[in-house]
């Protein structure tokens, strides 16, 4: 989105800039956009300014009292086994949570919209499968954690999957409140939500693609496999990485279905970074140590945001 | 133009014994899908069924065992929608979600005019500026918003809760936090309007904000409509914000009040699975009614 020619002309004096700024409406183009400008500036820049400087300090009561440098992100990196425990195998915490989260999350995601959006184009029944996998993105994570916990109760007269373990023969697993079990239970829940955006977007793309050549290539003797490898996969790249992204992202600030699943529990086993931020500061009024935590999250935000807007500049230059 | 290419039978197979060839050849396709639909339908058919049963049934026998004695009852929506008060919750969170629908559509979309159409210092400066914050994560900015809240209404009227105890808080949260990418979508929309209509209204004297109202926003229903849906959903499931800026017990969402009614009874299924289907309820009317713009605002949102 480089300035177009004749944007802001160089011009000679300051009073001939303004001028021209004035015939250009450049008032009207400020007051059309201040609205904007204004709410942005003071209710989001200043108060990341602001939460960077409270990461800084003790921050108790949620206000600054004692600059502490960097000792926050020190604790939390190494002193905090609740956030990162790199002492035993496998590591834990929230931030190895998160990137269980992410591996498992997004691959499972990828996976299953691939593959409905692969075998869906075969059926007459196409837009009602969709439809299906598809709902799920439209609610709540508070409603799809009260759907899942439902599932996942530990009696086997109320919960269906345990209902079925013992159905045949095996013995009731308390899938939420094992710390073994409890975050591959909360992610499929997860997964069960958003694998129909992967879905939707891999199966729009799908139709992108030429059937004159899928034909073709038919015509030629491939299999159906061949056409998946040879054709569709290669051409699924750039919308596979947008919905990678997507996801990616997702996880990082997954927050809503674990409060409501287990409060982070048991025994804090559930929790994430987003999840930790939040018991931190509001259950714990330990401000510069959420502060922290939020600022670690931007953190991991920017390389995938950054490679985002790359993408979309791009696709601009193109439009 | 493809469809003439394909072989006739490939599409419509001529004899009944054709079409069933057709059928069983392709029939781990088909329990694959079917396996798939009806694990992704169990959860939620499952939580509806026994959203109509009633607190003894639920306890002794699971819902697919209902298909033998179903006592139907509305026991339940009646029990949350009233004692819970999630009535007023669902009014609640409607006053919330609308105005910070409507706001963000407004003022973004005037932001999103201002840098596609018109010119001035900077413009593409502060634009790129803006889309760059839709980095920040909704972390980054609870707490001194927070304090800002209190201080605000502290320094104000001297009362804490003025602005927290109050819709306005979360208004103007939802509202700047929805602003990135409102404007950043809606200003790659706005780009693509034909050029010679804007130049033909400003030469025929039409002022800026005449432009705005009667040429850029009528031609772009289809682009406020995706914001505005995924925005709209994006409100109304938010659990997060919703916890930090709501304070006021009668002013709370459908999503807190939910997250609540389980603290407070622990797991009671009769009201659990009833309040969920009332909090499930318009996302689904919106889902099921507006389901191209919902689309296609969520295939836009990925950026988000």
């Amino acid at each position: 989105m480089s300035t177009a020619p004749g944007t802001v002309v160089g011009g000679a004096t300051p009073r001939s800039r303004r001028a021209e700024f004035m015939a250009r409406g450049g008032w009207q183009g400020l007051m059309f956009s201040l609205p904007a400008i204004i709410l942005l500036v003071v209710f989001m820049v200043y108060p990341v300014l602001w939460t960077i400087r409270l990461s800084l300090d003790t921050g108790r009561g949620l206000r600054f009292r004692e600059f502490v440098g960097l000792d926050n992100f020190e604790r939390l990196l190494t002193n905090d086994r609740r956030f990162l425990d790199l002492s035993g195998f496998p590591p834990d915490g929230a931030l190895v949570n998160n990137i269980k989260w992410i591996v498992l999350y997004t691959s499972l995601c990828l996976i299953l919209g691939l593959l409905m959006a692969v075998l869906a184009t075969r059926v007459r029944y196409e837009s009602m499968i969709k439809a299906i996998i598809f709902v799920p993105m439209a609610i709540a994570a508070t409603a799809v954690a009260i759907i899942w916990k439902f599932v996942y109760s530990p009696d086997p007269d109320i919960g269906v999957l345990n209902a079925a373990i013992q159905g045949f023969g095996g013995d009731p697993i308390s899938w939420l409140g094992r710390e073994s079990t409890v975050n591959y239970a909360i992610i499929f829940a997860y997964v069960w939500a958003s694998a129909g955006f992967a879905m939707v977007v891999l199966s729009a793309a799908l139709k992108g693609i030429s059937q004159e050549v899928i034909e073709a290539a038919r015509t030629d003797g491939a299999t159906e496999w061949d056409i998946f490898r040879r054709i569709q996969f290669p051409l699924l790249s750039l919308p596979i990485s947008v919905v990678t992204v997507w996801l990616v992202i997702n996880v990082i600030k997954v927050f809503d279905i674990i409060y409501v699943m287990t409060a982070g529990g048991p025994n804090g086993a559930s929790q994430v970074i987003a999840y930790t931020m939040y018991d931190q500061t509001f259950q714990g009024s330990k401000g510069g140590y959420g502060a922290a935590i939020a600022v670690i999250m931007l953190i991991m935000m920017i390389p995938i945001m950054a490679f985002n807007i790359k993408r979309f500049r791009s696709e601009a230059v193109v439009q | 133009m493809s469809t003439q290419a394909v072989p006739v039978a490939r599409a419509h197979p001529a004899t009944v014994s054709e079409r069933l060839v057709n059928f069983v050849s392709r029939s781990p396709v088909h329990l694959v899908l079917i396996a798939i639909a009806v694990i992704w339908l169990i959860p939620s058919v499952g939580l509806l069924v026994t959203s109509f049963r009633n607190r003894p049934d639920i306890a002794s026998s699971g819902w697919w065992e209902t298909l033998s004695n179903f006592n139907f009852t509305l026991d339940n929506y009646e029990n949350v929608l009233s004692n819970q008060n999630m009535g007023s919750s669902f009014l609640n969170s409607l006053m919330i979600s609308i105005p910070a629908t409507l706001f963000p559509l407004l003022i973004g979309a005037a932001a999103a005019y201002a840098f596609s159409w018109i010119r001035f210092p900077f413009r593409d400066t502060i634009f790129l500026g803006i889309v760059a914050l839709m980095v920040i994560p909704v972390q980054m900015t609870l707490v001194p918003v927070l304090r800002m809240f209190r201080d605000l209404g502290n320094w104000t009227t001297g009362k804490e809760d003025l602005i927290t105890g109050s819709f306005v808080g979360i208004w103007i949260a939802h509202t700047t936090f929805a602003l990135p990418f409102a404007v950043f979508l809606l200003r790659n929309f706005f780009i693509t309007l034909p050029r010679d209509l804007i130049e033909a209204a400003r030469v025929d004297g039409a002022s800026n904000l005449r432009i705005f109202f009667r040429v850029i926003l009528p031609l772009s229903v289809p682009a406020l409509a995706s914001f505005g849906i995924f925005q709209f959903l994006w409100v109304w499931n938010d659990l997060l914000m919703a916890l930090v800026f709501v304070q006021e017990p009668d002013d709370l969402p459908l999503t807190v009040r939910i997250s609540q009614v389980q603290s407070t009874y622990g797991v009671e299924w009769h009201l659990l699975s009833a309040g969920a289907f009332v909090l499930m309820a318009v996302p689904l009317a919106v889902f099921f009614s507006l389901q191209r713009y919902f689309v296609q605002g969520l295939l836009a949102g990925s950026v988000k």
